[in-house]
Protein backbone atom coordinates (compact mmCIF):
# COMPACT_ATOMS: atom_id res chain seq x y z
CA UNK A 1 0.00 0.00 0.00
CA UNK A 2 2.81 2.40 0.88
CA UNK A 3 5.11 2.64 -2.14
CA UNK A 4 2.46 3.49 -4.73
CA UNK A 5 1.44 6.80 -3.22
CA UNK A 6 4.93 8.23 -2.79
CA UNK A 7 6.08 10.46 -5.61
CA UNK A 8 9.29 8.76 -6.70
CA UNK A 9 12.03 10.88 -8.24
CA UNK A 10 13.13 9.76 -11.70
CA UNK A 11 16.50 8.52 -10.39
CA UNK A 12 14.92 6.22 -7.86
CA UNK A 13 12.56 4.79 -10.50
CA UNK A 14 15.47 4.08 -12.85
CA UNK A 15 17.35 2.37 -10.05
CA UNK A 16 14.34 0.24 -9.16
CA UNK A 17 13.88 -0.78 -12.81
CA UNK A 18 17.54 -1.72 -13.01
CA UNK A 19 17.19 -3.98 -9.98
CA UNK A 20 14.09 -5.64 -11.40
CA UNK A 21 15.89 -6.21 -14.70
CA UNK A 22 18.94 -7.69 -12.97
CA UNK A 23 16.74 -9.93 -10.86
CA UNK A 24 14.74 -11.22 -13.84
CA UNK A 25 17.88 -11.77 -15.93
CA UNK A 26 19.35 -13.86 -13.12
CA UNK A 27 16.16 -15.91 -12.92
CA UNK A 28 16.22 -16.62 -16.67
CA UNK A 29 19.91 -17.53 -16.46
CA UNK A 30 19.29 -19.96 -13.61
CA UNK A 31 16.39 -21.43 -15.54
CA UNK A 32 18.58 -21.98 -18.63
CA UNK A 33 21.28 -23.55 -16.50
CA UNK A 34 18.85 -25.91 -14.78
CA UNK A 35 17.32 -26.84 -18.15
CA UNK A 36 20.78 -27.54 -19.62
CA UNK A 37 21.83 -29.97 -16.91
CA UNK A 38 18.47 -31.71 -16.49
CA UNK A 39 16.27 -33.73 -18.81
CA UNK A 40 14.96 -31.14 -21.29
CA UNK A 41 11.67 -33.01 -21.59
CA UNK A 42 10.80 -32.23 -17.95
CA UNK A 43 12.31 -28.77 -17.84
CA UNK A 44 12.62 -27.05 -21.23
CA UNK A 45 14.80 -23.94 -21.43
CA UNK A 46 13.51 -20.40 -22.10
CA UNK A 47 14.22 -20.66 -25.83
CA UNK A 48 12.03 -23.74 -26.20
CA UNK A 49 9.19 -22.17 -24.19
CA UNK A 50 9.32 -19.01 -26.30
CA UNK A 51 9.23 -21.12 -29.46
CA UNK A 52 6.06 -22.90 -28.28
CA UNK A 53 4.58 -19.56 -27.28
CA UNK A 54 5.26 -18.31 -30.80
CA UNK A 55 3.57 -21.36 -32.33
CA UNK A 56 0.50 -21.01 -30.13
CA UNK A 57 0.28 -17.31 -30.99
CA UNK A 58 0.66 -18.00 -34.70
CA UNK A 59 -2.09 -20.64 -34.71
CA UNK A 60 -4.43 -18.28 -32.87
CA UNK A 61 -4.93 -20.75 -30.00
CA UNK A 62 -3.14 -18.45 -27.54
CA UNK A 63 -5.48 -15.51 -28.20
CA UNK A 64 -8.66 -17.60 -28.17
CA UNK A 65 -7.82 -19.32 -24.91
CA UNK A 66 -6.40 -16.23 -23.23
CA UNK A 67 -9.37 -14.06 -24.12
CA UNK A 68 -11.97 -16.60 -22.99
CA UNK A 69 -10.14 -17.06 -19.68
CA UNK A 70 -9.77 -13.31 -19.19
CA UNK A 71 -13.51 -12.81 -19.77
CA UNK A 72 -14.18 -15.43 -17.08
CA UNK A 73 -11.70 -13.72 -14.75
CA UNK A 74 -13.33 -10.33 -15.34
CA UNK A 75 -16.89 -11.59 -14.77
CA UNK A 76 -16.00 -13.54 -11.63
CA UNK A 77 -13.92 -10.64 -10.31
CA UNK A 78 -16.67 -8.04 -10.81
CA UNK A 79 -19.32 -10.35 -9.39
CA UNK A 80 -17.21 -11.16 -6.32
CA UNK A 81 -16.38 -7.49 -5.71
CA UNK A 82 -20.01 -6.39 -5.95
CA UNK A 83 -21.52 -9.12 -3.79
CA UNK A 84 -18.63 -9.15 -1.32
CA UNK A 85 -18.79 -5.37 -0.92
CA UNK A 86 -22.51 -5.35 -0.20
CA UNK A 87 -22.22 -8.21 2.32
CA UNK A 88 -19.18 -6.59 3.96
CA UNK A 89 -20.83 -3.19 4.35
CA UNK A 90 -24.01 -4.66 5.78
CA UNK A 91 -22.32 -6.85 8.38
CA UNK A 92 -19.80 -4.12 9.17
CA UNK A 93 -22.56 -1.59 9.79
CA UNK A 94 -25.02 -3.64 11.82
CA UNK A 95 -23.73 -5.40 14.88
CA UNK A 96 -26.57 -7.90 14.90
CA UNK A 97 -25.89 -8.92 11.30
CA UNK A 98 -22.22 -9.35 12.15
CA UNK A 99 -22.97 -11.55 15.14
CA UNK A 100 -25.30 -13.68 13.05
CA UNK A 101 -23.29 -14.00 9.84
CA UNK A 102 -19.77 -14.12 11.31
CA UNK A 103 -19.81 -17.92 11.60
CA UNK A 104 -21.08 -18.25 8.02
CA UNK A 105 -18.21 -16.11 6.86
CA UNK A 106 -15.68 -18.20 8.78
CA UNK A 107 -17.18 -21.33 7.22
CA UNK A 108 -16.91 -20.01 3.67
CA UNK A 109 -13.42 -18.62 4.28
CA UNK A 110 -12.24 -22.08 5.29
CA UNK A 111 -14.10 -24.03 2.65
CA UNK A 112 -11.40 -25.42 0.30
CA UNK A 113 -11.59 -24.02 -3.23
CA UNK A 114 -11.70 -27.55 -4.61
CA UNK A 115 -14.86 -28.35 -2.62
CA UNK A 116 -16.64 -25.25 -3.91
CA UNK A 117 -15.61 -26.06 -7.47
CA UNK A 118 -16.62 -29.72 -7.27
CA UNK A 119 -20.01 -28.96 -5.72
CA UNK A 120 -20.70 -26.16 -8.21
CA UNK A 121 -20.30 -28.59 -11.12
CA UNK A 122 -22.31 -31.32 -9.40
CA UNK A 123 -25.19 -28.93 -8.70
CA UNK A 124 -25.11 -26.64 -11.72
CA UNK A 125 -23.55 -28.79 -14.45
CA UNK A 126 -20.89 -27.75 -16.94
CA UNK A 127 -21.97 -24.33 -18.08
CA UNK A 128 -20.22 -21.03 -18.54
CA UNK A 129 -22.05 -19.61 -15.53
CA UNK A 130 -20.89 -22.45 -13.32
CA UNK A 131 -17.26 -21.51 -13.94
CA UNK A 132 -17.90 -17.86 -13.10
CA UNK A 133 -20.02 -18.74 -10.07
CA UNK A 134 -17.46 -21.18 -8.66
CA UNK A 135 -14.64 -18.65 -8.95
CA UNK A 136 -16.73 -15.81 -7.50
CA UNK A 137 -17.86 -17.84 -4.49
CA UNK A 138 -14.23 -18.58 -3.69
CA UNK A 139 -13.44 -14.86 -3.61
CA UNK A 140 -16.57 -13.34 -2.02
CA UNK A 141 -15.70 -14.13 1.64
CA UNK A 142 -12.32 -12.38 1.30
CA UNK A 143 -13.88 -9.27 -0.17
CA UNK A 144 -16.59 -9.30 2.51
CA UNK A 145 -14.04 -9.52 5.32
CA UNK A 146 -11.99 -6.61 3.99
CA UNK A 147 -15.04 -4.42 3.37
CA UNK A 148 -16.42 -5.28 6.79
CA UNK A 149 -13.23 -3.88 8.30
CA UNK A 150 -13.72 -0.71 6.26
CA UNK A 151 -17.34 -0.34 7.34
CA UNK A 152 -16.40 -0.86 10.98
CA UNK A 153 -13.89 1.95 10.77
CA UNK A 154 -16.30 4.50 9.32
CA UNK A 155 -15.86 7.71 11.27
CA UNK A 156 -18.71 8.70 13.54
CA UNK A 157 -17.24 12.20 13.77
CA UNK A 158 -17.60 12.70 10.05
CA UNK A 159 -21.11 11.28 9.84
CA UNK A 160 -22.17 13.68 12.63
CA UNK A 161 -20.55 16.49 10.67
CA UNK A 162 -22.45 15.45 7.54
CA UNK A 163 -25.67 15.50 9.58
CA UNK A 164 -25.03 18.95 11.05
CA UNK A 165 -24.22 20.38 7.62
CA UNK A 166 -27.28 18.73 6.03
CA UNK A 167 -25.38 16.62 3.50
CA UNK A 168 -28.32 14.29 2.83
CA UNK A 169 -27.96 10.61 1.83
CA UNK A 170 -26.46 11.00 -1.66
CA UNK A 171 -23.82 13.58 -0.73
CA UNK A 172 -22.94 11.60 2.41
CA UNK A 173 -22.46 8.42 0.38
CA UNK A 174 -20.34 10.08 -2.29
CA UNK A 175 -18.18 12.41 -0.22
CA UNK A 176 -18.12 10.85 3.26
CA UNK A 177 -18.73 7.08 3.11
CA UNK A 178 -17.26 5.88 -0.19
CA UNK A 179 -13.93 7.71 0.18
CA UNK A 180 -13.48 5.94 3.51
CA UNK A 181 -14.21 2.55 1.93
CA UNK A 182 -12.16 3.11 -1.23
CA UNK A 183 -8.77 2.05 0.22
CA UNK A 184 -10.33 -1.18 1.48
CA UNK A 185 -11.96 -1.82 -1.90
CA UNK A 186 -8.64 -1.18 -3.67
CA UNK A 187 -6.82 -3.60 -1.38
CA UNK A 188 -9.56 -6.20 -1.87
CA UNK A 189 -9.34 -5.74 -5.65
CA UNK A 190 -5.58 -6.32 -5.72
CA UNK A 191 -5.60 -9.41 -3.55
CA UNK A 192 -8.77 -10.49 -5.35
CA UNK A 193 -7.26 -10.46 -8.81
CA UNK A 194 -4.35 -12.61 -7.66
CA UNK A 195 -6.73 -15.18 -6.19
CA UNK A 196 -9.27 -15.17 -9.01
CA UNK A 197 -6.88 -15.79 -11.86
CA UNK A 198 -5.28 -18.75 -10.07
CA UNK A 199 -8.60 -20.35 -9.26
CA UNK A 200 -10.07 -19.78 -12.69
CA UNK A 201 -7.44 -22.09 -14.23
CA UNK A 202 -8.29 -24.86 -11.77
CA UNK A 203 -11.99 -24.41 -12.53
CA UNK A 204 -11.35 -24.64 -16.28
CA UNK A 205 -9.25 -27.78 -15.84
CA UNK A 206 -11.69 -29.57 -13.55
CA UNK A 207 -14.93 -28.43 -15.14
CA UNK A 208 -14.25 -30.09 -18.45
CA UNK A 209 -14.50 -26.86 -20.44
CA UNK A 210 -13.28 -27.15 -24.03
CA UNK A 211 -11.56 -23.77 -24.02
CA UNK A 212 -9.46 -21.56 -21.79
CA UNK A 213 -5.92 -21.46 -20.51
CA UNK A 214 -6.82 -23.93 -17.75
CA UNK A 215 -8.10 -26.40 -20.32
CA UNK A 216 -4.93 -26.01 -22.45
CA UNK A 217 -2.68 -26.58 -19.46
CA UNK A 218 -4.74 -29.57 -18.39
CA UNK A 219 -4.53 -31.08 -21.88
CA UNK A 220 -0.79 -30.42 -22.03
CA UNK A 221 -0.40 -32.08 -18.66
CA UNK A 222 -2.09 -35.19 -20.07
CA UNK A 223 0.60 -35.31 -22.80
CA UNK A 224 3.52 -34.41 -20.49
CA UNK A 225 3.88 -31.35 -22.66
CA UNK A 226 5.84 -29.13 -20.24
CA UNK A 227 6.78 -26.41 -22.79
CA UNK A 228 3.09 -25.67 -23.45
CA UNK A 229 2.31 -25.52 -19.72
CA UNK A 230 5.12 -23.03 -19.19
CA UNK A 231 4.24 -21.03 -22.30
CA UNK A 232 0.67 -20.44 -21.15
CA UNK A 233 1.74 -19.73 -17.59
CA UNK A 234 4.21 -17.14 -18.83
CA UNK A 235 1.68 -15.44 -21.09
CA UNK A 236 -0.85 -15.29 -18.31
CA UNK A 237 1.58 -13.86 -15.74
CA UNK A 238 2.47 -11.09 -18.18
CA UNK A 239 -1.17 -10.14 -18.77
CA UNK A 240 -2.06 -10.12 -15.07
CA UNK A 241 1.00 -8.00 -14.26
CA UNK A 242 -0.06 -5.50 -16.93
CA UNK A 243 -3.48 -5.22 -15.24
CA UNK A 244 -1.81 -4.92 -11.84
CA UNK A 245 0.60 -2.12 -12.81
CA UNK A 246 -1.58 -0.45 -15.41
CA UNK A 247 -4.91 -0.41 -13.59
CA UNK A 248 -4.92 -1.53 -9.96
CA UNK A 249 -1.81 0.19 -8.65
CA UNK A 250 -2.67 3.59 -10.18
CA UNK A 251 -6.20 3.16 -8.80
CA UNK A 252 -4.87 2.47 -5.34
CA UNK A 253 -2.51 5.45 -5.52
CA UNK A 254 -5.42 7.63 -6.58
CA UNK A 255 -7.74 6.71 -3.72
CA UNK A 256 -4.90 7.38 -1.26
CA UNK A 257 -3.61 10.59 -2.80
CA UNK A 258 -4.93 12.90 -0.06
CA UNK A 259 -2.88 11.19 2.66
CA UNK A 260 0.10 12.96 4.18
CA UNK B 1 -18.98 40.21 2.09
CA UNK B 2 -22.59 40.35 1.01
CA UNK B 3 -24.95 38.62 3.34
CA UNK B 4 -27.75 36.63 1.72
CA UNK B 5 -29.67 36.45 4.95
CA UNK B 6 -30.45 40.16 5.27
CA UNK B 7 -32.78 39.91 8.21
CA UNK B 8 -30.78 39.81 11.42
CA UNK B 9 -31.13 36.55 13.32
CA UNK B 10 -33.52 36.93 16.22
CA UNK B 11 -33.50 33.45 17.67
CA UNK B 12 -33.39 32.96 21.35
CA UNK B 13 -32.71 29.51 22.70
CA UNK B 14 -34.36 28.06 25.78
CA UNK B 15 -32.54 25.10 27.27
CA UNK B 16 -33.90 22.83 29.97
CA UNK B 17 -32.10 19.61 30.80
CA UNK B 18 -33.61 17.92 33.83
CA UNK B 19 -31.32 14.94 33.72
CA UNK B 20 -28.74 13.42 31.42
CA UNK B 21 -27.34 10.05 32.37
CA UNK B 22 -24.84 7.81 30.66
CA UNK B 23 -25.63 4.11 31.20
CA UNK B 24 -23.23 1.86 33.07
CA UNK B 25 -20.65 0.52 30.62
CA UNK B 26 -17.57 -1.65 30.99
CA UNK B 27 -17.56 -1.77 34.78
CA UNK B 28 -18.27 1.96 35.14
CA UNK B 29 -21.31 2.92 37.17
CA UNK B 30 -24.21 4.81 35.69
CA UNK B 31 -23.12 8.42 35.46
CA UNK B 32 -25.38 11.46 35.73
CA UNK B 33 -23.54 14.30 34.00
CA UNK B 34 -26.21 17.01 33.95
CA UNK B 35 -28.93 17.79 36.47
CA UNK B 36 -31.42 20.67 36.36
CA UNK B 37 -29.51 22.84 33.94
CA UNK B 38 -31.83 25.51 32.68
CA UNK B 39 -31.13 28.84 30.99
CA UNK B 40 -32.10 31.02 28.08
CA UNK B 41 -29.81 32.54 25.48
CA UNK B 42 -31.06 35.86 24.11
CA UNK B 43 -30.80 36.71 20.40
CA UNK B 44 -27.24 37.62 19.39
CA UNK B 45 -25.91 36.84 22.81
CA UNK B 46 -22.49 35.15 22.97
CA UNK B 47 -22.85 32.75 25.88
CA UNK B 48 -19.81 30.86 27.12
CA UNK B 49 -20.29 27.66 29.10
CA UNK B 50 -17.26 27.03 31.25
CA UNK B 51 -16.22 24.59 33.94
CA UNK B 52 -13.66 21.88 34.63
CA UNK B 53 -13.26 19.08 32.10
CA UNK B 54 -15.73 16.27 32.52
CA UNK B 55 -18.42 18.59 33.89
CA UNK B 56 -20.81 17.90 31.02
CA UNK B 57 -20.32 21.03 28.89
CA UNK B 58 -19.77 19.13 25.65
CA UNK B 59 -22.64 16.78 26.45
CA UNK B 60 -24.92 19.79 26.86
CA UNK B 61 -23.81 21.18 23.51
CA UNK B 62 -24.43 17.82 21.79
CA UNK B 63 -27.94 17.82 23.24
CA UNK B 64 -28.62 21.34 21.94
CA UNK B 65 -27.27 20.31 18.52
CA UNK B 66 -29.61 17.32 18.44
CA UNK B 67 -26.70 14.85 18.22
CA UNK B 68 -27.67 13.35 21.57
CA UNK B 69 -31.38 12.79 21.99
CA UNK B 70 -31.31 10.56 25.03
CA UNK B 71 -32.06 13.02 27.88
CA UNK B 72 -34.88 14.35 30.01
CA UNK B 73 -35.75 17.93 29.21
CA UNK B 74 -36.53 20.26 26.36
CA UNK B 75 -34.61 22.39 23.87
CA UNK B 76 -36.59 25.26 22.36
CA UNK B 77 -34.87 26.93 19.43
CA UNK B 78 -37.59 29.49 18.87
CA UNK B 79 -40.05 29.90 16.03
CA UNK B 80 -39.49 28.63 12.50
CA UNK B 81 -36.58 26.38 11.67
CA UNK B 82 -33.48 28.36 12.59
CA UNK B 83 -30.24 27.56 10.83
CA UNK B 84 -27.95 25.89 13.36
CA UNK B 85 -24.28 25.21 12.87
CA UNK B 86 -21.82 23.30 15.02
CA UNK B 87 -18.07 23.93 15.08
CA UNK B 88 -16.58 20.83 16.66
CA UNK B 89 -13.68 20.25 19.02
CA UNK B 90 -11.70 18.70 16.18
CA UNK B 91 -11.90 20.30 12.72
CA UNK B 92 -13.79 17.35 11.18
CA UNK B 93 -12.93 18.30 7.63
CA UNK B 94 -13.16 15.62 4.93
CA UNK B 95 -9.48 14.68 4.49
CA UNK B 96 -10.03 13.53 0.88
CA UNK B 97 -11.46 16.88 -0.22
CA UNK B 98 -9.51 20.14 -0.46
CA UNK B 99 -10.23 22.97 1.96
CA UNK B 100 -12.21 24.82 -0.70
CA UNK B 101 -14.19 21.67 -1.59
CA UNK B 102 -14.96 21.18 2.10
CA UNK B 103 -16.47 24.64 2.29
CA UNK B 104 -18.43 24.20 -0.95
CA UNK B 105 -19.78 20.83 0.19
CA UNK B 106 -21.06 22.28 3.47
CA UNK B 107 -23.65 24.23 1.44
CA UNK B 108 -26.34 22.83 -0.86
CA UNK B 109 -25.37 22.72 -4.56
CA UNK B 110 -26.22 25.95 -6.31
CA UNK B 111 -26.83 27.80 -3.05
CA UNK B 112 -26.10 31.53 -3.32
CA UNK B 113 -23.87 31.36 -0.25
CA UNK B 114 -21.43 29.28 -2.33
CA UNK B 115 -20.49 32.54 -4.08
CA UNK B 116 -19.06 33.77 -0.77
CA UNK B 117 -16.74 30.81 -0.27
CA UNK B 118 -13.67 32.35 -1.90
CA UNK B 119 -14.10 35.66 -0.09
CA UNK B 120 -14.44 33.77 3.20
CA UNK B 121 -11.30 31.76 2.44
CA UNK B 122 -9.39 35.01 1.85
CA UNK B 123 -10.81 36.52 5.00
CA UNK B 124 -9.66 33.69 7.28
CA UNK B 125 -6.21 33.74 5.65
CA UNK B 126 -6.36 30.45 3.73
CA UNK B 127 -5.91 31.86 0.21
CA UNK B 128 -2.67 29.94 -0.36
CA UNK B 129 -3.95 26.70 1.15
CA UNK B 130 -7.43 26.53 -0.34
CA UNK B 131 -6.58 23.81 -2.84
CA UNK B 132 -4.62 21.73 -0.32
CA UNK B 133 -5.91 18.61 1.39
CA UNK B 134 -6.57 19.36 5.07
CA UNK B 135 -4.04 16.87 6.44
CA UNK B 136 -1.30 18.56 4.45
CA UNK B 137 -1.90 21.84 6.30
CA UNK B 138 -1.26 22.74 9.96
CA UNK B 139 -3.82 22.18 12.70
CA UNK B 140 -4.20 25.96 12.99
CA UNK B 141 -5.15 26.18 9.32
CA UNK B 142 -7.59 23.29 9.65
CA UNK B 143 -9.24 25.10 12.55
CA UNK B 144 -9.45 28.25 10.45
CA UNK B 145 -11.16 26.23 7.74
CA UNK B 146 -13.61 24.77 10.28
CA UNK B 147 -14.40 28.30 11.49
CA UNK B 148 -14.90 29.48 7.92
CA UNK B 149 -17.17 26.51 7.21
CA UNK B 150 -19.30 27.44 10.24
CA UNK B 151 -19.61 31.14 9.40
CA UNK B 152 -20.24 30.64 5.67
CA UNK B 153 -23.54 29.02 6.69
CA UNK B 154 -24.73 32.42 8.03
CA UNK B 155 -26.25 30.56 10.97
CA UNK B 156 -28.95 31.83 13.30
CA UNK B 157 -27.52 29.75 16.09
CA UNK B 158 -23.85 28.86 16.29
CA UNK B 159 -22.57 26.15 18.65
CA UNK B 160 -18.85 25.83 19.33
CA UNK B 161 -17.16 23.11 21.38
CA UNK B 162 -13.64 24.17 22.39
CA UNK B 163 -12.71 24.90 18.78
CA UNK B 164 -9.23 26.22 19.69
CA UNK B 165 -7.81 23.44 21.89
CA UNK B 166 -4.41 21.83 21.21
CA UNK B 167 -3.02 24.96 19.56
CA UNK B 168 -0.01 26.93 20.75
CA UNK B 169 -0.96 30.18 22.46
CA UNK B 170 -0.21 32.70 19.68
CA UNK B 171 -2.08 30.57 17.11
CA UNK B 172 -5.06 30.18 19.44
CA UNK B 173 -5.04 33.92 20.15
CA UNK B 174 -4.99 34.67 16.42
CA UNK B 175 -8.01 32.43 15.92
CA UNK B 176 -9.88 34.05 18.81
CA UNK B 177 -9.30 37.47 17.26
CA UNK B 178 -10.56 36.11 13.95
CA UNK B 179 -13.68 34.76 15.68
CA UNK B 180 -14.35 38.14 17.37
CA UNK B 181 -13.96 39.83 13.99
CA UNK B 182 -16.30 37.39 12.21
CA UNK B 183 -18.89 37.59 14.95
CA UNK B 184 -18.78 41.42 15.10
CA UNK B 185 -19.48 41.66 11.39
CA UNK B 186 -22.42 39.30 11.71
CA UNK B 187 -23.53 38.85 15.32
CA UNK B 188 -25.48 35.66 15.83
CA UNK B 189 -26.69 33.67 18.82
CA UNK B 190 -23.71 31.71 20.13
CA UNK B 191 -23.23 28.96 22.66
CA UNK B 192 -19.51 28.40 23.19
CA UNK B 193 -17.92 25.74 25.40
CA UNK B 194 -14.44 26.11 26.88
CA UNK B 195 -12.46 25.32 30.02
CA UNK B 196 -10.10 28.25 29.30
CA UNK B 197 -11.13 31.21 31.49
CA UNK B 198 -9.17 33.77 29.51
CA UNK B 199 -10.85 32.60 26.31
CA UNK B 200 -14.25 32.71 28.03
CA UNK B 201 -13.85 36.34 29.09
CA UNK B 202 -12.30 37.49 25.85
CA UNK B 203 -15.09 36.06 23.68
CA UNK B 204 -18.29 35.95 25.70
CA UNK B 205 -20.90 38.56 26.47
CA UNK B 206 -22.13 36.26 29.23
CA UNK B 207 -20.49 33.42 31.12
CA UNK B 208 -22.23 30.43 32.68
CA UNK B 209 -20.09 28.41 35.06
CA UNK B 210 -20.91 24.75 35.52
CA UNK B 211 -20.01 22.86 38.69
CA UNK B 212 -17.99 19.66 38.46
CA UNK B 213 -19.72 16.37 39.07
CA UNK B 214 -23.40 16.26 38.20
CA UNK B 215 -23.24 19.65 36.63
CA UNK B 216 -25.58 22.48 37.35
CA UNK B 217 -25.02 26.19 36.85
CA UNK B 218 -23.21 27.81 39.77
CA UNK B 219 -22.74 31.30 38.36
CA UNK B 220 -24.23 33.47 35.62
CA UNK B 221 -22.16 36.57 34.88
CA UNK B 222 -22.37 39.30 32.28
CA UNK B 223 -19.01 40.24 30.78
CA UNK B 224 -18.43 43.99 30.97
CA UNK B 225 -16.05 44.57 28.08
CA UNK B 226 -16.36 46.69 24.96
CA UNK B 227 -15.29 45.10 21.65
CA UNK B 228 -12.00 47.05 21.74
CA UNK B 229 -11.35 45.97 25.36
CA UNK B 230 -11.36 42.36 24.20
CA UNK B 231 -8.09 42.66 22.33
CA UNK B 232 -6.35 44.03 25.43
CA UNK B 233 -4.83 41.30 27.54
CA UNK B 234 -4.85 43.46 30.69
CA UNK B 235 -8.51 44.38 30.47
CA UNK B 236 -9.47 40.77 29.83
CA UNK B 237 -7.32 39.72 32.78
CA UNK B 238 -8.96 42.26 35.10
CA UNK B 239 -12.43 41.14 34.07
CA UNK B 240 -11.41 37.51 34.53
CA UNK B 241 -10.37 38.34 38.12
CA UNK B 242 -13.69 40.05 38.76
CA UNK B 243 -15.74 37.14 37.44
CA UNK B 244 -13.81 34.10 38.64
CA UNK B 245 -11.98 35.27 41.74
CA UNK B 246 -14.50 37.49 43.54
CA UNK B 247 -15.41 36.04 46.96
CA UNK B 248 -19.14 35.88 46.33
CA UNK B 249 -20.31 33.13 44.02
CA UNK B 250 -23.53 34.00 42.31
CA UNK B 251 -26.39 31.56 42.36
CA UNK B 252 -28.10 30.47 39.18
CA UNK B 253 -30.77 32.92 38.14
CA UNK B 254 -32.64 29.87 36.86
Amino acid sequence: MLPARKVTPAGATAERLLWTLASLTTLVALWSLAAAISDSRHLPGPAKVLEVLGQEAASGALWTNMSITLVRVACAFILAMLIGTVIGIVIGSYKRADQFFDSWLVLFLNLPALVIIALSYVWLGTTELTAIFAVAVNKIPNVAVQMREGARQLSRDLSEMAGVYNFGPWKTLRHVTLPQLAPFAAAAARSGLALVWKIVLVVEALGGHATGVGHQIHAAFGNYDVPTILAYALAFIVVIQIVEFGVLQPLQARVNRWRR
Amino acid sequence: MASINETAPENSVRITVKRKTFPAIGGRDENTVLRDVSFEVAPREFVVLTGPSGCGKSTLLNIVAGLDQDYEGDIDLGPGSPRMTFIFQTPRLLPWRTIRENLMLSLPDGDLRQDNVDAMIDRVGLTEAKNAYPERTSLGMQRRAALARGFIQEPDILLMDEPFVSLDDPTAQGLRELLVDLWNSRPTTVLFVTHDRHEAVMLGTRILRLAPGSASIIADETVRLTPSDRTSRDKVQAELKRIFESPKVGVSKG
